[in-house]
C-alpha cells in the first residue's frame, strides 16, 4: 500500500503526538503530580505509528507496559490518556487503570498490560474471534524482546500459526528488558528468526523508519485478511529513556554506555520521517513545522484537560468490577 | 422426571447453549475424543470451528479465550483444576482484572469448566481442589455444583454471564445421578439456576451443615445417620461461592444456633474459613457453640490408598463435628 501525502503527514502528526506526550509525562512526573510508574516510548515512535497506519479502526491492538505510544498511534485521545495517567475520572479507564492499562475498545484498543507478554494470548484470541465469527478484522500485538522469551509468546505463536489466525506479532526490539540486553537473553540473532519454528514468516525491519514499518505491517495485514495466517515482525528500535520513570537506581547503573545511547539517538524516528517527506516532495519544511506546532498546542491542552478533570469519587470504587454484580 | 449424571447435565448444557447462540464455542484439550466425558459428539453436531482441540498450552489458550470474549465470542473452556496453575497468569492477571482496570470497557463472557479430580489415587499433581484461591482473587465468579441438576442450570447461567466464571466439576459427584427435568417439562422451556442463591437441601432444627461441592453429599450422609438418633440437621448448599448467599446461611444458623461446614479444599483460607468468618462477624449472637470446620488436612495429597482417604472430609468426620457443636 503506497502512502499519500495525507497519510504521511498523519503519521508524522502521531509520532509528534507520542513524543510530546511523553515529554509532558516526564515533566509531570518530575513535578510529583504523577505517582505511579510510567515507561516512556521516546525513540520507538516509528514502530507504533508505522504499524497502526496499516490498520483500520475495526482492527484490534494490544500492548504492554511501555503503553502510551500504542494507543496514541491507533488514534486514541490524548486528553483521556493523560487524564488516565493522572488517575482522573475523565481518563480512559476512569482512573482505575493508569499508565499501564490505557484502553479504548471503541477503536480497537484492547488494552495495554503490565505483565510482560500477557497481551500476546489476548491478541491471539481476538484473531480467533475474527476467524470464528467470519469478520475481517485483524489483531496486532506489541511486545518487546524481553517478552519474546515468555511462554505466553511461544504458545500464542504456535496456536496462531496452527489455526492460521489473522494476527500480527510486532516485536519492538529496543535492545533491553529493563537492563538485560537482548543479546544476553535471546538465543538466536534475531527474535524474527524464531518465526520459522512456528511456520510463519519472520520479518526484520528498521524500527526507526515508520514507512518501512508500515510496509512490513501492510504485507502482514494483507496475509492476515486473506486467511494466510500470522506474521512475526521484529522492528529494531531503541529506548532513549531508562526503563521507567522513578526507577532512579536503574538510571545510575551502567547497563548501556552513553556512547551507545548517543549513537542510537542519531537515528531519531521523527527527523527521519520528516526528512523523508520533504526529500520526496510530500511536505514542506513549513508544513512540518506547522504540524509540530499544532501538536505542541494539542498536548498542552491534554495536560490542562487532565489537570482539570476531577479525581474519581470514593463512591466510584466498587463500580466496573462486574458485568452482573455479586 | 428422568435422572441424569452430572456429566450428562454438563453435556446437555453445552449443547443447548451452543445451539441457542452462535457465538458460543468450546475449546480445550482432547475435546473431540471427549477424554473427560462431556464433549462427545460435539464436533459432529457443531463442526470443528466450534469445538477446538487446543495444543497443551493452558496459558496460551486461556488467554486466547479471554481475547476472543473481548471481541464478542462466548468461549467454554474445558480444563482441570491442576492445570489452572499453568494458565494462572492469563486467568488472574488478565481474566480477573481486565474489566475493572479498563474502567468497565471489557466484557469477558468466558466459562471455564474445571474438572476437580480428587480421592482417586492421582497423587498431589492431579487432586487439587483450588477454588478458594480464586475466592481471594476479585473478579472471578466461582460455581461449585454438587449435583447434576445444579450443574446444568448453573452452567447455562454461566455461559450467559458476561463475567469470567470458573465452574468446578466435583470429581466425586461427577458420576452421580440426579433428577434433571427435560426442557419440555419446564414452564420456561429450559433449566437456569441463578448465581448467589443457596439451596436448602433439607430442613432441620438442631444444627446447620453447609456443604461445598462434594461436601454436600457428606453432609447428607451424616444427616441420615444423625436423624436416626433424633438429631435434626439442616443442610445448605451455597452452589456458588462468588457470589455467596450468606443470608441463607445466617438465617439457618439463626434457627439452629449451630454450624458445621464441610469443604473438600485444604482448611487454611478455605471457603469454609470464609463462611466461618462471616458467621462469626454477623451471626455471633445466634451461635450456641463454636463453628466447626471439616476440611482437607493442610498437607499435600498422598498417593497411597492407605493414606489419601485420611485427608478429606468424610461423613464420619462430619458426624463427629456435629457431636462437638451439640455437646
Amino acid at each position: 500500500m503506497a502512502l499519500d501525502k495525507q497519510q504521511l503527514e498523519e503519521m508524522y502528526r502521531r509520532m509528534c503526538r507520542i513524543r510530546y506526550f511523553e515529554e509532558a509525562v516526564i515533566e509531570i512526573h518530575s513535578s510529583g503530580e504523577l505517582i505511579g510508574p510510567a515507561h516512556p516510548y521516546i525513540g520507538e515512535e516509528a514502530v507504533a505509528v508505522g504499524a497502526c497506519a496499516a490498520l483500520r479502526d475495526s482492527d484490534r491492538i494490544a500492548g504492554n507496559h511501555r503503553s502510551h505510544g500504542h494507543p496514541i498511534a491507533k488514534g486514541g485521545d490524548v486528553n483521556r490518556a493523560m487524564a488516565e495517567i493522572l488517575g482522573k475520572s475523565g481518563g480512559y479507564c476512569k482512573g482505575k487503570g493508569g499508565s499501564m492499562h490505557l484502553a479504548d475498545f471503541s477503536i480497537g484498543i484492547l488494552g495495554e498490560s503490565g505483565i510482560v507478554a500477557s497481551s500476546v494470548p489476548i491478541a491471539t484470541g481476538a484473531a480467533l474471534a475474527a476467524k470464528l465469527s467470519k469478520q475481517d478484522f485483524v489483531s496486532l500485538v506489541f511486545f518487546g524482546d524481553g517478552a519474546s522469551n515468555q511462554g505466553a509468546c511461544h504458545e500464542s505463536m504456535n496456536m496462531a500459526a496452527l489455526w492460521d489466525l489473522p494476527v500480527i506479532f510486532m516485536c519492538e526490539n529496543n535492545g533491553y528488558a529493563i537492563t538485560t540486553s537482548y543479546k544476553n537473553s535471546v538465543s538466536v540473532d534475531h527474535v524474527s528468526d524464531r518465526a520459522s519454528a512456528y511456520g510463519m514468516p519472520g520479518v526484520l525491519v528498521d524500527g526507526q523508519d515508520a514507512i518501512a514499518v508500515h510496509e512490513a505491517t501492510s504485507e502482514a495485514v494483507r496475509r492476515a485478511r486473506a486467511g494466510e495466517g500470522p506474521t512475526l515482525i521484529e522492528a529494531m528500535t531503541y529506548r532513549y529513556e531508562d526503563h521507567s520513570l522513578g526507577l532512579d537506581r536503574i538510571r545510575k547503573s551502567e547497563y548501556r554506555s552513553q556512547e551507545e545511547v548517543d549513537e542510537a539517538m542519531k537515528r531519531d524516528p521523527l527527523p527521519i520521517h520528516r526528512e523523508a517527506m520533504i526529500t520526496h516532495g510530500f511536505a514542506t519544511e513549513a508544513e512540518c513545522d506547522a504540524i509540530e506546532a499544532e501538536v505542541h498546542t494539542e498536548i498542552d491542552g491534554a495536560v490542562e484537560f487532565a489537570r482539570n478533570s476531577p479525581f474519581p469519587e470514593p463512591g466510584d470504587l466498587f463500580d466496573d468490577m462486574w458485568a452482573t454484580p455479586v | 422426571m428422568p435422572t441424569k449424571t452430572y456429566i450428562q447435565a454438563i453435556a446437555e448444557a453445552t449443547i443447548e447453549e451452543m445451539e441457542r447462540d452462535q457465538t458460543v464455542f468450546t475449546m480445550g484439550e482432547d475435546l473431540r475424543q471427549s477424554v473427560y466425558g462431556a464433549t462427545a459428539g460435539l464436533v459432529d453436531r457443531f463442526g470443528e470451528d466450534r469445538v477446538l482441540d487446543t495444543p497443551l498450552s493452558e496459558n496460551g489458550f486461556f488467554g486466547a479465550a479471554l481475547g476472543a470474549s473481548l471481541c464478542g465470542m462466548r468461549p467454554i473452556v474445558e480444563t482441570v483444576t491442576s492445570f489452572l496453575w499453568v494458565g494462572m497468569d492469563q486467568l488472574v492477571s488478565q481474566g480477573s482484572k481486565m474489566r475493572y482496570m479498563f474502567g468497565g470497557q471489557a466484557e469477558l463472557p468466558v466459562t471455564f469448566r474445571v474438572r476437580m479430580f480428587y480421592a482417586r489415587g492421582a497423587a498431589a499433581h492431579h487432586s487439587d481442589r483450588n477454588y478458594p484461591v480464586f475466592m481471594n482473587t476479585p473478579g472471578i465468579k466461582i460455581i461449585c455444583p454438587s449435583n447434576a441438576y445444579d450443574a446444568k442450570g448453573l452452567m447455562k447461567t454461566a455461559v450467559r454471564d458476561n463475567d469470567v466464571c470458573l465452574l468446578f466439576e466435583d470429581g466425586i459427584a461427577i458420576s452421580s445421578r440426579t433428577e434433571v427435568p427435560d426442557n419440555d417439562e419446564l414452564p420456561d422451556g429450559e433449566l437456569l439456576v441463578p448465581f448467589g442463591v443457596a439451596r436448602t437441601v433439607q430442613t432441620g432444627s438442631d444444627v446447620t451443615i453447609v456443604g461445598i461441592a462434594g461436601g454436600v453429599q457428606h453432609a447428607i450422609d451424616a444427616a441420615k445417620v444423625l436423624a436416626a438418633e433424633g438429631i435434626s440437621v439442616e443442610v445448605i448448599d451455597p452452589r456458588t461461592l462468588v457470589p455467596l448467599d450468606k443470608e441463607s446461611i445466617l438465617k439457618s444458623v439463626a434457627k439452629t444456633g449451630r454450624l458445621v461446614i464441610v469443604d473438600p479444599a485444604h482448611k487454611m483460607c478455605s471457603a469454609a474459613s470464609e463462611i466461618a468468618a462471616i458467621v462469626a462477624q454477623e451471626g455471633f449472637w445466634d451461635l450456641q457453640a463454636p463453628v466447626q470446620v471439616v476440611a482437607s488436612e493442610q498437607i499435600n495429597v498422598p498417593y497411597s490408598p492407605a493414606l489419601e482417604p485420611l485427608i478429606y472430609p468424610t461423613p464420619e468426620k462430619v458426624i463427629a463435628a456435629v457431636r462437638v457443636v451439640l455437646d
